[in-house]
């Protein structure tokens, strides 16, 4: 072994070692790192070998955890060194300090390409190890065709060959187009024939990734796959040094399984056999013994079997056989063998005809669940969550439940959640549904989203036999002393809408009940008592004949809160005061809630994305959440805030009349009792189109219109305080306003609109602050700098941006400043790079305080789908080739749109020029048509051809045809969508409803030689 | 597909690190912080698996060390663990019986190695003797490269005595 230590290097990790704190340590670091950057900046008197071990210290001291943001050239530039051992070290430490978006990255691109087709073989490996590991776009447009010829040339060594291989894997993740060009597929195959079981094993992990994008092409490498593992995994014709724990390969074996799954069927007979051949030797074959590696790698290319075996629709008696064996895995004491069980087990549930099978081993995984190891508790968990139908339900439920006050705290959540979703669907009555509800809430209070409390609410709600039942429960629980405040909530609202279903019972008298509930108040938080004084107020209205005394007591505590400091419990207070001296009036307007339209649950959906991690989420999931709690808002959340008339107009129409003012808002409150908990379209003055919808609430729905919703910031408040939940609220309400006295004096939604269509210009302003921004946009990179100026003589403090940004953006802010002096103007650039196609847009969520007003905007960025259309002129030769080749869905798509804002066709064709698109006068024959063209540039498309045609109808205005076609489905799509949105008025959506008929614009005939009527031709 | 390798002894301090899928040095810091509360915590005779975030992490302890591998959740975790077991055996040739001390002052070594293990987040190399020759030869040529400077720094030293 050779051991040429760096001197230097091992003395500066031992001084790290040494130190004995973090403090001593940090200020080494700072020392070393001083040294370095001095070293550097006199680059003259740098020997190799200095340079070589600086860098190293970089790598060390990064790896430590510090910030190391210098020497990155230096690094790189040692890639291009004469000399192997400092090219090794600059290939090595750029791949470690770097990642694929790095700038620097771009400088190496030559030198790595010399070194992968020069006839060096060390640099070739270093290169293709470099390009391997974070190789991006750029890397795999410009190396992939050399990486392919060296994983087949046979000039080459196996070292280089599997490198190449894996390399090329790695370029074909970052663009599958480099590795998707004729005739791959062949040599792929022929691949496959390889002897050495290195570059075998490299070209299967290839072909796995391969055949997961696109089995079609690599039917031709099927039937060698097979005769891999016949030959490894029967005929064990290995080397031996391949042998892992006398287990020829596992490693090879698994993979080749794996490359096998991505086939939908095997065919052909023979090879069919062969495959249940060697599986079932497999499945037989595997004992456990002592050696805990050996038993690992046999059992990993077991478990690899079993999903093969369940893929490919093996005979019932090779089912029952895996599932026995599974049945045996969940039963060990060996803690990864039961994961795994559990885990495969779950898979298996979709195969049919096992579920009965799996059932047996109900008492089996119910052990599993409450193992002291968490990992096995989820796999338990989802298993048991998968295999419950009616017949279990009630079991396995109660086995929740139960598991409930001892599961490790990280858990509750998901298991609450997966148990109200089970007692939801599988309930074989009402009664016990809301018995496990309640029982969810009483023992895991803190960990049951509200919309769990919602969901029985409006369960009980819509269903009048469950009501006395409900009221019964709910006053038996708050009986009890210590009660969690969810329990408070959710008994609340349910005593006050149906305890006088109970009057004639003992200890249910209105007087009674409301004792029950008033000796929870002080003990409960300022948003809970909305919710109190709701009930009471019903009670108040429920007791007849009226009750003097309870009226009273009523009346004293609504007075009490009249001058409450929360606006919502004063708001409430003042009104219930004056509606229950109104007398009859007070009937109607505290009626009984009417039932809630009958919707899906809300809590699946939840499910599903509250999976795993339920700590921190980051803005991706964040915003995937918003589409499934939409639906909360509608259903769920309303009879919490529905309750009181005077709030009734919930955030639905504040989300969807963003420009409505204070005083629209307090009309609306007036009119609100008579349409509490409504239809949402009343509210709506008119039924927006789906898509209209689906905008509106979607990313849209984050950006808060103060001016509207000061006024009823707690409206949020019952979906808000849940802990973890809150999530969900934020994505639902305005919530930003919640504090916020400060108002906008522009018009939010105006400035964005107008910035999406120039670059630089204000985007939000008030009497403090303006943010101004300002853009550059190259293909599809970005470049924002956000303008915070302080209009005041004092500074700005808690300044706070934070950018949620869509899935297809990624976007990165600099540092913002935690304070704004006064009248001054900091500039915060934001880099922006396009990944894919999609209209989403990112919002920045700034907040600031000045002096004790604390202000939260969330607004939305104009980084907007057209920012990264580039038009681009196309003759009628380029044009009918591109249009003809681009033939149907989903690379072409042609739509009716209806609803369209009336605009004459030469103001129509500016509306399309401001967004980047090019019209080409004169290349179609219809006068009434327009013909465009554009390029769209994203990480994943590069710049793309977009051919688009609009045929209008000169009679009707408000109706058009588009067909929109590029070289990539989604981005056709989008940007059909987005051209759409710009056409269409949403404002005046007043007129009846156009023509069920596709009125497309007739066509004129032409000669069939004239290249315009070839493209009508087409186009029709 | 592999996407971090990630070494941290018992004190939570990080002996390597090398990351397969695109992490800005924020999100590595964030990663480390993270994935080590949850993988030092956990006890001794548990599973070698942890959900987290939507991936999975394959991790074994070996004396004062923790060798994590994040995977995607579909992948085969016994592979991946074995993978770890594999590596481990190879540093254990290489140093001769290694120790956290020798992957501490030789972290630059263990890099090395894992390149011949790993790449692009897939196993390269299975066979632990190809592994050991392949960085034989590079150690071969680095000493090539040194034995050369310095006969020709010596050359020099002569003509210019």
């Amino acid at each position: 072994m050779a051991m040429h230590g760096m001197r230097g290097l091992s003395i500066f990790i031992s001084d790290v070692r040494n130190c004995h704190n973090k403090e001593q340590e940090r200020s080494r670091v700072d020392k070393e790192l001083g040294n370095i950057r001095n070293r550097f900046k006199k680059e003259k008197g740098l020997t190799p070998y200095d340079k070589k071990k600086y860098v190293w210290k970089m790598l060390y001291i990064y790896m430590l955890g510090y910030d190391v943001d210098f020497g990155h050239m230096e690094a790189v530039s040692l890639i291009s060194a004469p000399k192997y051992p400092e090219k090794q070290v600059g290939y090595i430490v750029t791949s470690c300090l770097l990642n694929e978006n790095h700038d620097f990255l771009r400088l190496a691109i030559n030198t790595v390409r010399n070194d992968i087709i020069g006839r060096n073989e060390t640099s070739q490996c270093l290169s293709l190890t470099l390009v391997g590991n974070i190789g991006g776009r750029e890397f795999a447009e410009s190396l992939a065709p050399d990486v392919q010829k060296l994983i087949l040339s046979s000039s080459c060594r196996p070292l280089v060959r599997k490198k190449a291989a894996l390399c090329l894997l790695r370029l074909f993740r970052k663009n599958p187009d480099v590795v998707n060009v004729e005739g791959w597929a062949d040599r792929m195959a022929q691949l496959l024939d390889e002897r050495d079981l290195g570059v075998l094993t490299a070209s299967m992990s290839l072909l796995v990734s391969l055949v997961s994008n696109n089995h079609e092409a690599y039917w031709v490498c099927l039937p060698k796959c097979v005769k891999i593992l016949e030959r490894i995994a029967r005929n064990q014709d290995v080397p031996q040094e391949y042998t892992y724990y006398g287990i020829p390969s596992p490693w090879l074996q698994v993979k080749t399984m794996r490359a096998l799954q991505y086939f939908p069927t095997i065919e052909d007979p023979n090879t069919r056999r062969t495959l249940f051949e060697v599986l079932q030797r497999i499945l037989m074959g595997t004992d456990v013994v002592k050696n805990v590696n050996k038993n690992n790698a046999s059992h990993a290319v077991l478990f690899e079997a079993l999903a093969l075996v369940m893929h490919l629709d093996a005979e019932k008696e090779m089912l029952s056989q895996c599932v026995a064996l599974l049945g045996k895995f969940i039963a060990v004491r060996e803690p990864n063998i039961r994961y795994l069980g559990l885990e495969n087990m779950t898979r298996m549930l979709i195969v049919a005809d096992v579920q009965e099978i799996i059932k047996r081993h109900q008492a089996q995984i119910i052990t599993s669940l409450k193992d002291p190891d968490i990992s096995i508790c989820r796999r338990a968990l989802d298993l048991l969550y998968g295999m419950c139908d009616v017949t279990n339900a009630k079991d396995i439920v109660e086995e929740l439940l139960q598991y409930l006050s001892s599961a490790d705290f990280t858990m509750r959540e998901e298991l609450s959640l997966k148990a109200a979703i089970l007692a939801e669907k599988f309930a074989p009555d009402l009664s016990w549904y809301v018995d496990v509800i309640l029982q969810l809430i009483e023992k895991a209070g803190d960990f049951i989203s509200d919309d769990i409390w919602f969901r029985v609410v409006q369960f009980v709600t819509n269903n009048d036999d469950l009501q006395p039942y409900a009221a019964a429960k709910a006053k038996e629980y708050l009986d009890k002393p210590a009660v969690h405040e969810k329990m408070v909530k959710v008994c609340a609202y349910i005593l006050g809408e149906y305890s006088h279903l109970l009057a004639r019972r003992p200890g249910c008298s209105p007087k009674e009940i409301f004792s029950i509930i008033h000796e929870k108040l002080p003990t409960v938080r300022t948003t809970t008592i909305p919710i109190l004084l709701s009930a009471y107020a019903k009670i108040l209205m429920h007791t007849q004949p009226p009750d003097q005394v309870l009226k009273n007591q009523i009346w004293a505590i609504f007075t009490k809160y009249e001058s409450c400091i929360d606006a919502e419990i004063q708001q409430r207070a003042v009104e219930y005061f004056a509606l229950s001296q109104k007398g009859a009036a007070l009937m109607d307007i505290l009626a009984e809630m009417p039932k809630f339209p009958e919707r899906q649950s809300s809590l699946i959906k939840k499910a599903e994305d509250t999976e795993g991690d339920t700590a921190e989420q980051s803005a991706i999931k964040l915003r995937a959440q918003q589409q499934p709690s939409n639906a909360l808002v509608v259903t769920d959340q309303r009879p919490a805030n529905g309750a009181p008339p005077p709030v009734s107009v919930g955030h639905l129409s504040v989300v969807k009349a963003p420009n409505m003012n204070d005083t629209e808002d307090h009309n609306s409150t007036e009119q609100a009792p008579s349409q509490e908990n409504g239809n949402i379209s009343k509210v709506d003055p008119q039924p927006p189109s789906a898509d209209l919808l689906s905008d509106l609430l979607g990313p849209l729905a984050i950006e808060a219109p103060p001016g509207a919703a000061v006024q009823y910031e707690h409206n949020a408040a019952p979906g808000l305080d849940g802990g973890p939940d809150a999530v969900d609220g934020l994505a639902i309400v305005p919530v930003a306003v919640e504090t916020n006295t400060i108002q906008p004096i522009v018009n939010i939604a105006e400035r964005f609109r107008a910035l999406c269509l120039k670059d630089s210009g204000v985007l939000y302003e008030d009497p403090y602050i303006q943010i101004g921004i300002k853009a550059e946009w190259r293909a599809h990179h970005g470049r924002l700098v956000l303008f915070l100026g302080n209009k005041n003589t004092s500074p700005l403090i808690s300044v706070q941006a934070l950018i949620l940004p869509p899935a297809h953006l990624k976007m990165e802010l600099s540092l913002v400043p935690d304070a704004i002096p006064p009248r001054a103007q900091v500039q915060c650039p934001l880099e922006v790079v396009n990944l894919q196609p999609s209209r989403d847009i990112a919002v920045l969520d700034f907040s600031y305080k000045f002096g004790t007003d604390m202000v939260n905007v969330k607004l939305r960025l104009p980084a907007v789908l057209n920012k990264f259309l580039q038009p681009i002129s196309v003759s009628a030769e380029e044009f009918f080739p591109q249009w003809r080749s681009l033939a149907g869905p989903p690379l072409k798509l042609q739509e009716v749109v209806r609803g369209v804002r009336p605009m004459a066709l030469p103001e129509m064709a500016n509306l399309l020029h401001s967004f980047g698109l090019m019209i080409s006068q004169g290349l179609d024959p219809n006068p009434n048509n327009l013909v465009a063209s554009t390029t769209f540039s994203s990480e994943k498309t590069h710049g793309m051809l977009c051919l688009v045609r609009i045929e209008t109808d000169p009679a009707d205005r408000t109706q058009l045809r588009m067909t929109l076609a590029s070289g990539d489905p989604t981005l056709t799509f989008e940007l059909k969508e987005f051209i759409k949105e710009q056409l269409v008025s949403i404002p005046t959506v007043h007129q009846a409803a156009p023509p069920a008929l596709p009125a497309a614009p007739p066509t004129p005939q032409i000669p069939p030689n004239d290249p315009a009527a070839l493209l009508a031709g087409l186009l029709s | 597909m592999i996407h971090f390798v990630l070494l941290i002894s018992r004190q939570g301090k990080v002996r390597l690190t090398k990351w397969y899928s695109p992490y800005s040095q924020k999100e590595r810091t964030k990663v480390i912080r993270e994935l080590g509360g949850v993988i030092l915590s956990r006890g001794p005779k548990l599973c070698n698996f942890v959900d987290w975030r939507g991936f999975k992490v394959v991790y074994k302890r070996y004396a004062s060390l923790y060798f994590c591998m994040c995977i995607d959740q579909d992948d085969n975790e016994l592979e991946v663990l074995e993978i770890i077991h594999h590596f481990v055996e190879i540093l254990d040739r290489y140093f001769g019986s290694v120790c956290e001390l020798d992957l501490i002052f030789n972290f630059h070594k263990a890099y090395y190695i894992l390149d011949e293990l790993l790449l692009a987040g897939e196993l390269q190399e299975s066979s632990k003797k190809t592994v050991a020759r392949l960085i034989a030869a590079q150690d071969s040529l680095v000493e090539t490269a040194k034995e050369q400077a310095s006969s020709i720094s010596n050359i020099i030293a002569q003509a210019t005595k």
